[in-house]
């Protein structure tokens, strides 16, 4: 995203004309946007903060945590009929109850679906962020460190980074989680870990959903760097910059960097679907974010139990984070397909 | 002369990326080990409090009061290292290996993966004998589907490129890709088992439960085989020597089956490796949502009970059968197209 507010230069100028060209990843970057700020405005915690007050529901009809246990399972009539196996108290089987303050229907706690659904794109949107975040600081920076030093530094970084690969990603981050959010042996005060769990507790779960992705996402970017990095190295305008007397870090950022954006920039933006299918996936599992906050992944696995009487439950979270995902695919490849034409229709 | 320089570059090769195998499974293991360990709350730990005896018992039992390091050297030991016994085999399940192979009056035994701490009468090879099985069919079905959906998608998207068949084909590929198994499996049972009940929502042992999960599984990668055929055959069809084989008046169907079909599925084999890690590590939420009592489920439920030696088994096990996947995968690439140096 930064790479697009640059100062504009013909390469950006022209990606961003080929990418407003493309429709698919247009409709994707208009539902990220819409996502983004139904995220920001599902309650108005922005002027809350600053007013010193509790947030208030804004767009989500009411607050994620909200319980009616009257209510639990409710369905709004208008689902009976999408649904038809969704058969309401009264009719023959029935067993629903008709409740249509709910316009998605109540989970089993007696919470209403869709607030839950709007205030889990924070959870989703900021895995977003922080996933190419943390890559791209890390990654980008140990590749560069690697690629730029040569020799034995470079040898020792990606024998490394080889090893780590070795570690099939999915089972790290499982392994990881299962020792963050262990439930026994609460952490003495003052200690690390409780700092940790701390900061944790307060996010409601997210940092270390965050530690995760972040220690297993900067090496793909780590290895992108480097070889672009090795590369562009030999080239003729980096030997006429040191000629001329630049300094290494003068050639890092204004020479290198700015070449190896794009490539960086679209492996980010393919890269945010696998963060959020992580963080759902986590959540699904038990291992993500903490209850109550509501993520997607949890909802679906709560739906699903259920989903031979209350089908909405899994498939409404279900069809938002497919929707987001899908933005996301659209938006990436539009963006490589932009910013290097050569590759379009390529993977 | 030149054979032999190639022969022995392969030789090379190949032994270079097995001993690259051993530092990797050294590595996954030494930090599975540590990070299991040094989760807090031993796997005695429980919401009840176990008498101080009984708990001081059941350490020494499992040796839990070792230094660490004593620990994984016996329990790498008890995995790695093939003993010859003779007689009736022990049956205590500290002593259940995995691998049996009678030779004579001896038997050959190999892998033992320890006792479940959780269920006290298992051993974690009894875990792996009763679920691995299940999980590596649910593997290979979802690989078929992948690559019987995949590669014909691939192909009649490249002949027809840029046509709306094209579109048609990339447009379920791009879903494949964007739609993960936690979304798709309620919706697949939402439609298929319940709205339609040609299916079973849950379970496992007759084709009716297996088709689900199977394409639950299997439709991500098969997005992925399906562009990166296109691609690479998109690439073969502009080569020379298919233009030459067209030139010479060949059938349009023998040009295309003949000549560039084999050539472009080359590539595809590259992806195998990466595929095989997805759909190993796809089982754990695969399983979840659609009941099937495989290695997944229980991997998820034995890492809430802090059970050790299964989710080090599991790992351990899953691991280094991804890196000896990957060995194999490029090694089937470089004997499939001899252009690839090996370094």
């Amino acid at each position: 995203m930064k790479a697009l507010t640059r100062p504009p230069t013909s390469l950006w100028v022209d990606a961003w004309r080929r990418l407003l060209k493309n429709k698919a990843a247009i409709l994707g970057l208009g539902i990220i946007v819409l996502v983004f700020m139904v995220a920001i405005f599902a309650d108005d915690s922005v002027v809350a903060v600053l007013a010193g007050r509790e947030p208030q529901p804004l767009l989500a009809p009411m607050h994620f945590a909200k319980q009616s246990l009257e209510n639990n399972n409710a369905v709004p009539s208008w689902l009976t009929h999408v649904f038809p196996t969704l058969k309401p108290v009264g009719t023959e089987g029935g067993y629903a109850k008709i409740n249509d303050t709910y316009l998605l229907g109540a989970d089993y706690n007696g919470r209403d679906l869709l607030s839950r659904i709007i205030y889990g794109t924070r959870v989703s949107l900021a895995v977003a962020i922080v996933g190419p975040l943390v890559s791209l600081v890390v990654g980008v920076s140990v590749g560069i460190a690697a690629g730029y030093a040569g020799g034995r530094t470079d040898n020792l970084i990606m024998r490394f980074v080889d090893i780590m690969y070795g570690f099939p990603d999915l089972l790290f981050i499982i392994l990881l989680m299962a020792l963050f959010r262990s439930t026994t042996g609460a952490a003495e005060a003052g200690t690390l870990r409780a700092v940790l769990t701390g900061i944790d507790n307060a996010m409601g779960g997210m940092f270390f959903i965050f530690v995760g992705i972040g220690v297993t996402a900067w090496m793909s970017m780590s290895r992108l760097t480097r070889g672009q990095i090795l590369s562009l190295k030999q080239k003729e305008f980096i030997e006429a910059a040191r000629a001329v007397g630049a300094k290494d870090g003068r050639i890092i950022w204004r020479h290198i960097l700015p070449n190896i954006l794009g490539p960086i920039v679209v492996a980010q933006t393919l890269n945010i679907p696998q963060y959020i299918s992580t963080e759902a996936f986590l959540s699904f599992i038990g291992l993500g974010v903490q209850r109550p906050t509501p993520s997607w992944g949890s909802m679906i696995a709560d739906g699903a139990s259920a989903i031979r009487t209350y089908p909405n439950q899994a498939i409404f979270p279900a069809l938002a984070l497919a929707a987001i995902m899908f933005a996301f695919n659209f938006l990436g490849d539009g963006l490589r397909d932009a910013l290097d034409p050569r590759l379009k229709g390529t993977d | 002369m030149g054979i032999a320089c190639e022969k022995e570059t392969m030789g090379r090769y190949i032994a270079r990326r097995l001993l690259w195998l051993l530092v990797v499974i050294f590595s996954v293991s030494v930090i599975t080990f540590v990070i299991a360990h040094a989760v807090p709350g031993g796997p005695f730990s429980r919401e009840k409090k176990l008498p101080p005896a009984v708990l001081k018992q059941l350490n020494e039992k499992y040796r839990l009061d070792d230094p660490l390091w004593k620990q994984y050297v016996e329990y790498m030991g008890g995995i790695f290292i093939p003993r010859l016994t003779s007689g009736e085999p022990s049956t205590s399940y500290l002593e259940d290996y995995l691998i049996n192979i009678p030779l004579g009056e001896y038997t050959l035994r190999w892998m033992n993966f320890g006792p479940s701490y959780k269920s006290q009468s298992r051993t974690v090879n009894d875990v792996f004998r009763e679920n691995l099985p299940v999980s590596a069919e649910l593997g290979f079905y979802a690989f078929l589907v992948a690559s019987v959906i995949g590669i014909p998608l691939g192909i009649v998207a490249a002949l027809k490129q840029n046509t709306w068949v094209d579109y048609i084909a990339m447009g379920i590929a791009i879903f494949g890709v964007s739609v993960p198994v936690i979304v798709l499996g309620p919706v697949l049972i939402w439609l298929f088992a319940i709205r339609l009940p040609i299916f079973l929502p849950s379970g496992w042992g007759s084709w009716r439960a297996e088709v689900l999960p199977s394409i639950a599984l299997g439709l991500g990668s098969s997005a992925i085989i399906a562009r990166l055929t296109r691609a690479s055959l998109l690439q073969v069809i502009r080569e020379d020597y298919i233009r030459t084989a067209r030139a010479k008046g060949l059938m349009e169907r023998v040009v295309i089956i003949r000549h560039a079909l084999r050539n472009s599925l080359i590539p595809v084999v590259t992806v195998m490796g990466p595929i095989f890690a997805f759909l190993v590590t796809g089982t754990f939420v695969t399983e979840t949502i659609f009941g099937v009592p495989g290695m997944g489920r229980y991997f998820v439920t034995s890492i809430t009970n802090r059970d050790y030696p299964v989710i080090m088994g599991t790992i351990l096990l899953f691991a280094v059968v991804i890196v000896i996947a990957n060995l194999i995968v490029d090694l089937l690439y470089a004997w499939l197209d001899p252009r690839i140096r090996y370094d």
